[in-house]
């Protein structure tokens, strides 16, 4: 320290000019990939508006023939074939029986997961475990929907007890759900692991200190340390769940339904929008116009969603120094 | 599964348009007209017409190494609009075109011709459990009409068996042929159904075969050539006709008309812009002359001997009247 300032102010004293930090000559180049690198940081943001963007226009155009409380509390969706009604009410449930019985399997799974390798996992199983984890977060959803429907549902149909009714139909919104609940399992799992791990050994060692069970640290101060994570991780899966597209398309029918149901066949909104759009209908028609009202529908949940989860890692945060 | 088939469909041709490619020389002498044409057709409309069209398409290109086929599956409505703004060549129709179709089309200029290439037998199909064998086209729409609300078989008047399990309905989207040509007659008016409690699976006819095989309440509709390939999974139900016969769809049915209202005729329509080119001519030509090897394998009813000679009557008609200016480029 003092030879390096004993250095400096000889050089001051010698009378040396100050060495300049900028470059002698402008740096054209370097400027160029600046503004690339910047280009690159907002192409999301205009991704994004372009996206709304082109959901308003058509969006617009449809609240012109039906109205906005019609179509948000309607109970009737039929809006390919006559007589056409537009409620969107019922894919909405659909949508939401879907992520429900895909939630039901995946918090619990994901959570147990989580726990298992940031608290009890030897560092050998966890290494191994983790990336297989992360592995099953990048199986194509085709891959899903293939399962779901020629594998989950025919499993439950073979099991189902008779006390719950009607054995599921070949399409359900069931084996969907479940489905997308192991599709939801690796995100909930990873980012819920990350955030416990993330929590300061001192506070475990605190705990053990004070004669506390592995189970008491595990559940009673890692989990709530981590809270903020978890809540993230969860909101992020449903995110997941009520955006995903085959799956539902697969293995849950294509039935307008009204009920929150396990065992009948339901149409999700994702559902209707890869239904219809794939069937070549008229661009002029007010029926093409419904896939844009339905994504923006979808777009605006999803991202109240997030908005949603930010607020919630905030307010649970627990910041350690 | 409609892109399923595609996919199988896809590598075949190119197999085939490769393939050949490779050997194509020793080939020239077999097409119609003893020359070899080359370009790209393209053709979209009905998914049931579809597979007749592909088999064609695919023998055409194994004879014309250099011509490319592509077959769409828009339906018979999203075929005939794109058809009428220029966008095909030849468009697949499982009903005859419509007179606002038709204005589209006059609007942009586009004038067409429509040959019967197919005969059809509309089928309503059940589940193999299901002990009824024969309805009526009123006791269909009270399962299909737009003011039906039958829950299940019970609900149905006069069925000649009794069954009591819960209805699952199938339905094509509102874009298919199908669609239009079953609405029109079972309920009477084009394009008015049952929209509650119906699992309306778009183009794809498959989800309709996996639903019904799969649930004993289960009951769909679609060309005699899904039933055909299907007929170990499926049981088609006996139509009862004008004359108050049940009548099974096939292929006698069909031809002598004894299969109404559901049996129906196939159309292609070519363009008269599309037929100056000498592939679009020599396709049409060899559409025809193939249909008797690919209408058995495609699962459809053949046409009758009336109906192919009028048929060819037509074709010789356009490339008598076309043909001049085309065969100068």
């Amino acid at each position: 320290m003092e030879a390096r300032d004993a250095i400096a102010a000889s050089g001051l004293a010698a009378g040396t000019p100050r060495p300049r930090l900028e470059a002698a000559r402008p740096r054209y180049g370097e400027r160029v990939i600046k503004a690339l690198l910047a280009l690159c940081a907002v192409l999301s943001i205009v991704t994004t508006v372009a996206i709304v963007v082109s959901l308003v226009g058509p969006t617009v155009e449809f609240f012109r023939e039906v109205g906005i409380f019609d179509f948000l509390f309607g109970t009737n969706w039929s809006p390919t074939i006559s007589p056409e009604s537009y409620g969107v009410l019922p894919l909405v449930i659909g949508t939401l029986s879907v992520t429900l019985w895909g939630l039901i399997v995946a918090v619990p799974v994901g959570l147990g997961a989580a726990i298992y390798l940031s608290e009890y996992a030897r560092p050998r199983v966890r290494k191994l475990l983790k990336p297989t984890l992360e592995v099953l977060a990048g199986v194509p959803t085709v891959a899903f929907g293939f399962f779901a429907f020629s594998f989950v549902t025919p499993v439950i149909q073979d099991i189902w007890p008779g006390f719950l009714g009607d054995e599921p139909n070949v399409f359900n919104a069931g084996a969907a759900g479940l489905a997308i609940g192991l599709l939801i399992v690796p995100i909930i799992a990873s980012i819920s692991e990350d955030a416990m791990s993330a929590v300061p050994a001192g506070l475990r060692e605190g705990a053990y200190a004070l004669g506390a069970s592995k189970m008491r640290v595990a559940l009673r101060v890692v989990f709530p340390a981590a809270l903020s994570g978890v809540v993230a991780s969860i909101v992020l899966g449903v995110s997941r769940a009520v955006g995903e597209t085959l799956v539902v398309l697969m293995a849950a029918g294509n039935t307008p339904n009204l009920d929150l149901t396990f065992s009948e066949s339901v149409q999700a909104i994702t559902a209707y929008i890869g239904v219809v759009a794939t069937g070549d209908i008229s661009t002029q028609s007010l029926e093409y116009n419904t896939i844009f009202a339905v994504g923006l529908l979808l777009f605006v949940v999803t991202l109240g969603m997030n908005l949603l989860s930010i607020r919630l890692v905030r307010r649970y945060r627990e910041v350690y120094e | 599964m409609k892109k399923h088939k595609l996919l199988v469909a896809f590598p075949t041709v190119l197999a085939l348009a490769f393939g050949v490619a490779a050997c194509g020389g020793d080939d020239e002498a077999s097409s119609a007209s003893g020359e070899e044409v080359s370009g790209e057709l393209a053709v979209d409309g009905s998914s049931t017409v579809a597979p007749l069209t592909e088999q064609v398409g695919a023998l055409f290109q194994e004879e014309n190494p250099d011509t490319r086929v592509t077959v769409g599956t828009a339906g018979t409505g999203g075929g005939f609009e794109r058809f009428c703004a220029g966008e095909t060549d030849i468009s697949d129709a499982s009903r005859q075109i419509e007179p606002e179709e038709e204005k589209l089309c006059q609007e942009n200029g586009v004038e067409f011709e429509e040959i019967v290439v197919a005969n059809d037998a509309l089928s309503v199909v059940v589940n193999p459990d299901n002990p009824v064998t024969c309805m009526s086209p009123d006791q269909v729409s009270e399962i299909y009409g737009p003011d039906a609300d039958a829950t299940s078989w019970g609900d149905i008047q006069g069925l000649d068996a009794e069954y009591d399990e819960e209805l699952a309905i199938f339905s094509p989207g509102s874009d298919s042929g199908t669609f239009d040509y079953f609405t029109e007659a079972v309920n009477g008016e084009e394009g008015k159904s049952r929209t509650q409690d119906v699992n309306v699976v778009g183009e794809n006819d498959n989800a309709t075969v996996t639903g019904v095989a799969g649930d004993p309440g289960g009951i769909g509709y679609f060309g005699f050539s899904f039933f055909n390939e299907n007929q170990d999974q499926l049981k088609a139900l006996e139509i009862e006709n004008e004359d108050g016969e049940c009548v099974a769809p096939a292929e006698e049915t069909t031809q002598d008309g004894s299969y109404n209202p559901l049996g129906r005729q196939l159309y292609i329509y070519p363009s008269a812009e599309a037929l100056q080119r000498p592939e679009v001519q020599e396709f049409i030509q060899f559409y025809l002359d193939s249909l008797g090897e690919v209408i058995p394998q495609a699962g459809f009813i053949p046409l009758t001997d009336e109906q192919l000679s009028e048929s060819q009557q037509n074709v010789e008609n356009l490339l008598s009247g076309g043909g001049g200016s085309g065969q100068g480029g």
